[in-house]
């Protein structure tokens, strides 16, 4: 093929994603997204015009050679386009699965600007899954052993990057989780037909392949604190997410059929309700009945999905703001419209209301407007005098948002904290208050995304490889 | 993966197991629970520790077979593994020498009662202990009881044993007899529970109450657990599960521990079915 001209390139339109009818997707938990095949992938390649200053990489959190391993694959070089992308991202396939592209990379790609972005993430996720269902992953040059040891706290991506890096500098490393399943969010909280669980396993078995130790249902704080880590291990991470539903507070909210999304979801994801007698935790029947999810994040698009896989007759997502104020994912928000969500813009809950055996009923909704822009730069709703309305339901899931679990502060208190429970660190290094003891992802920033979970997973390896090297200096 | 070392039934359908699990042992302390899963595809079930040892590293656990869970758990033996168990989990209970303190456990509750009613005597306290069981069979941990309280009444449903009656009749007699009592703790099925805190509320007696919510992760990461008490929510696997009895809006709890009903009759019934069916094959083999 001759080369093409940045003229030629532009001319080609984004190529989309195949995927599963939404009246047949709605009936499974299966992947909606296909994933490109090789002819796509390498059509789609052709599409960047490798710019001079790729301000791409400027819009990822950990800085991926974009133009680089887009130019590979062109080229049909698939191995060393997985190689490149793994210098910078632990966790491709996931992360082109479940990145807020359009907010990073994409957002600020050249070719946004008159038409659609290269699908990076599409990309990005088709070189990963190239690599596993291909050539299988490989066992990178691994730096002879240190003899040092490190625990880290927490099997999320913050975690899992952050001894995928440790290992291969050489140091031992184990991760203590708290639940039975390595992967946190990966797999408690992101449904199978968004992030199939095979992967995040794949993912942990490559990292058991390079050695990392896992101890599963290992609760830190409560079967061993952090000071009694440090007597055993030279350092410690803690990437415990923030994985603490937070309520409405408003009546009625403790009625059956009222749920939280994490609980919602780890009914369904990690204990696989939807399997239901197979396996042996239940979720409510949802056949035939009205369900509402408050929120507008991936959460919620999770969790009011999952709703319509169960059999919902009608999901709906209730937000206090607009649709341009939604924090979910473009692709998510699109999904959900086509597999019939229905959204509910400017209402917030007031009162849950039940039957006489305590399920819930009805929500009352206070409706709102827009008006100005609060600090978050988004437009702030304001309730409409006298303007309620009362929507009759069968359930409902809460997904407003998380807090820090209190477990390790509680059991640490020289671990500064802030208001939010928040773990202090410092934002280059992510060093803790306490001497050896380092942190990041979710329990730093509040619920963030993936791919910042992972760089601060990073970060911390690269710090804690600083330390060992001399422990006395902190 | 645990092994079990001992399984033995100790009334009919409730079992006691011994399972390794050193780090638990060596850290639990009495009120708080582990979290157990059977197989590959079972629910996590909260289960109150009664005892630990932690030289021999195990934790002892009582179960009595309800639903699908517990009765697949019953059918293990020693020298079995469980899935998973996690631990140990929740508050422990205030122990404090209040002076007299009464120990009630009903049914399959005097194994969390235990542990709490140990500690208390411990602690300087003069312990009575009330245990209540619908018939004889049906009261445990009677010898287990008597080491630490000074006075032990088992109770009866049907008089076949002991004081005919609950245990709050047992418990209202005392008070009617004037006795000083300054602390109660009442660990069993929620009727029981509420009823014990009807009887101690006139006399303003401090009194506790151990929580049996429907859990999930059981580390405050669902929110599934949550209680009423003194109109705040509370998640009983971390805040709990003890609380003030006097506080606790037990109806809410009683209807949201129905949520699954329906569901838990279709697990046991076809757990039943199949366990027929495969004994039947057996059967069959055996000929
Ligand atoms: C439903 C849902 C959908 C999401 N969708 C997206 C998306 O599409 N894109 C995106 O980028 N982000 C998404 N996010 C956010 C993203 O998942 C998180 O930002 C990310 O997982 C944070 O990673 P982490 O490693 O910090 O924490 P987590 O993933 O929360 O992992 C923390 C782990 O630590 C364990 N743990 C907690 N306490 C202890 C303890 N005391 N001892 C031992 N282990 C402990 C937990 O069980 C958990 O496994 C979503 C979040 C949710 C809830
Ligand atoms: S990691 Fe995320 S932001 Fe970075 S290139 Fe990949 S999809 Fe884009
Ligand atoms: S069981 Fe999930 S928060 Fe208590």
């Amino acid at each position: 093929m001759p080369e093409l001209t940045n003229k030629d390139r532009m001319k080609i339109p984004r190529h989309h994603m195949p995927e599963q009818e939404p009246e047949v997707r709605i009936k499974n938990f299966n992947e909606v997204n296909y994933g490109y095949t090789i002819q796509l992938a390498q059509e789609e390649a052709e599409r960047c015009i490798r710019c001079k200053k790729p301000v791409c990489i400027d819009g990822c959190p950990v800085a991926v050679k974009i133009p680089d391993f887009i130019k590979l694959i062109a080229e049909g070089k698939f191995k060393e386009a997985a190689d490149l992308l793994k210098e910078d991202n632990a966790l491709p396939a996931i992360c082109g699965r479940v990145c807020p592209q359009e907010d990073q990379c994409e957002k600020v790609c050249v070719l946004a600007k008159k038409g659609e972005p290269v699908a990076i993430g599409h990309l990005e996720r088709f070189v990963a899954d190239w690599e596993r269902e291909t050539i299988g992953y490989r066992v990178p040059e691994m730096k002879p052993k240190t003899g040092k040891k490190v625990a880290i706290v927490g099997g999320g991506p913050a975690g899992l990057s952050c001894a995928k890096d440790l290992i291969v500098m050489g140091h031992d490393v184990t991760v203590f989780e708290a639940l039975h399943e390595i992967g946190g969010v990966l797999i408690y909280g992101i449904p199978e037909f968004r992030l199939p669980k095979e992967i995040v396993r794949s993912e942990v078995d490559y990292l058991r392949m390079l050695g990392v130790e896992f101890r599963t249902n290992y609760v830190i704080g409560l079967t061993e604190t952090v000071d009694e880590l440090m007597q055993r291990y030279d350092a410690v991470f803690i990437g415990v997410g923030a994985g603490l539903p937070y309520f409405l507070n408003i009546p009625g909210e403790n009625l059956m059929g009222v749920y939280s999304a994490n609980e919602f979801l780890t009914r369904v994801n990690l204990m696989k309700a939807y399997k239901f007698p197979e396996a042996d935790t239940p979720i409510m029947d949802l056949r035939g009945k009205d369900v509402a999810v408050f929120g507008g994040g991936n959460t919620a698009m999770d969790a009011v999905r999952t709703a319509i896989r169960l059999g919902a007759k009608r999901g709906m997502i209730i937000y206090r703001r607009t649709e341009a104020e939604m924090p979910a994912r473009i692709e998510e928000i699109k999904h959900a419209k086509e597999e019939g969500v229905e959204f509910i813009f400017l209402c917030a809950p007031l009162e849950f209301f039940g039957d006489d055996d305590g399920w819930v009923r009805a929500v009352k909704v206070q409706k709102m407007e827009l008006g100005e822009p609060d600090a978050s730069g988004r437009r702030k709703p304001i309730p409409i005098e006298g303007a309620v309305d009362v929507i009759p339901i069968d359930a409902a899931v809460i997904a407003i948002g998380n807090g820090s679990n209190p477990i390790i502060s509680k059991t640490t208190p020289d671990l500064k904290v802030n208001k939010w429970g928040n773990i202090i660190v410092d934002p280059e290094t992510m060093k803790t208050s306490k001497k050896g003891v380092f942190a990041g992802g979710d329990i730093v920033t509040g619920g963030a995304t993936v791919i910042l979970a992972m760089g601060a997973g990073r970060k911390a390896a690269k710090a804690i490889d600083e330390y060992l090297k001399n422990t006395d200096v902190w | 993966m645990n092994k079990i070392i001992e399984a033995r039934f100790i009334a009919p359908d409730i079992k006691l197991f011994r399972i390794e699990a050193p780090k638990i042992a060596e850290k639990r302390k009495p009120g708080q629970f582990v979290v157990v899963r059977v197989d590959e595809l079972g629910e996590r079930i909260p289960l109150t520790i009664a005892d630990s040892n932690a030289k021999e590293g195990s934790v002892t656990i009582i179960v009595q077979g309800v639903g699908k869970t517990t009765k697949h758990l019953n059918m293990l033996e020693a020298g079995d593994y469980i899935q998973d168990i996690v631990g140990p989990l929740g508050k422990p209970s205030e122990i404090e020498n209040y002076g007299v303190a009464v120990s009630i456990g009903g049914g399959v509750g005097t194994a969390i009662a235990y542990p709490t009613a140990k500690a208390l005597k411990e602690a300087g306290n003069y312990v009575i202990g009330i245990i209540g069981g619908r018939t004889k069979e049906f009261v445990i941990l009677e010898e287990e009881m008597k080491q630490f309280c000074d006075e032990l009444y088992p109770t009866t449903d049907d008089g076949s044993y002991g004081y005919h009656g609950f245990v709050t009749h047992k418990l209202q007699e005392l008070l009617d007899q004037g006795r000083k009592v300054d602390f109660v703790l009442a660990i069993g099925p929620i009727p029981m529970m509420k009823a014990v805190a009807d009887v101690t509320r006139p006399y303003g007696i401090k009194t506790v109450v151990s929580l049996n919510p429907i859990m999930v992760d059981a580390t405050g990461m669902c929110g599934g657990c949550r209680v009423t008490v003194d109109g705040k929510t509370f998640f009983a696997c971390v805040d709990g599960p003890e609380f003030d009895a006097h506080k606790v809006d037990f109806e809410n709890l009683t209807k949201r521990n129905r949520m699954y009903l329906p569901h838990e009759r279709q697990a046991l019934d076809e757990f039943i079915c199949k366990i027929e069916l495969i004994s039947k094959k057996l059967e069959k083999q055996d000929a």
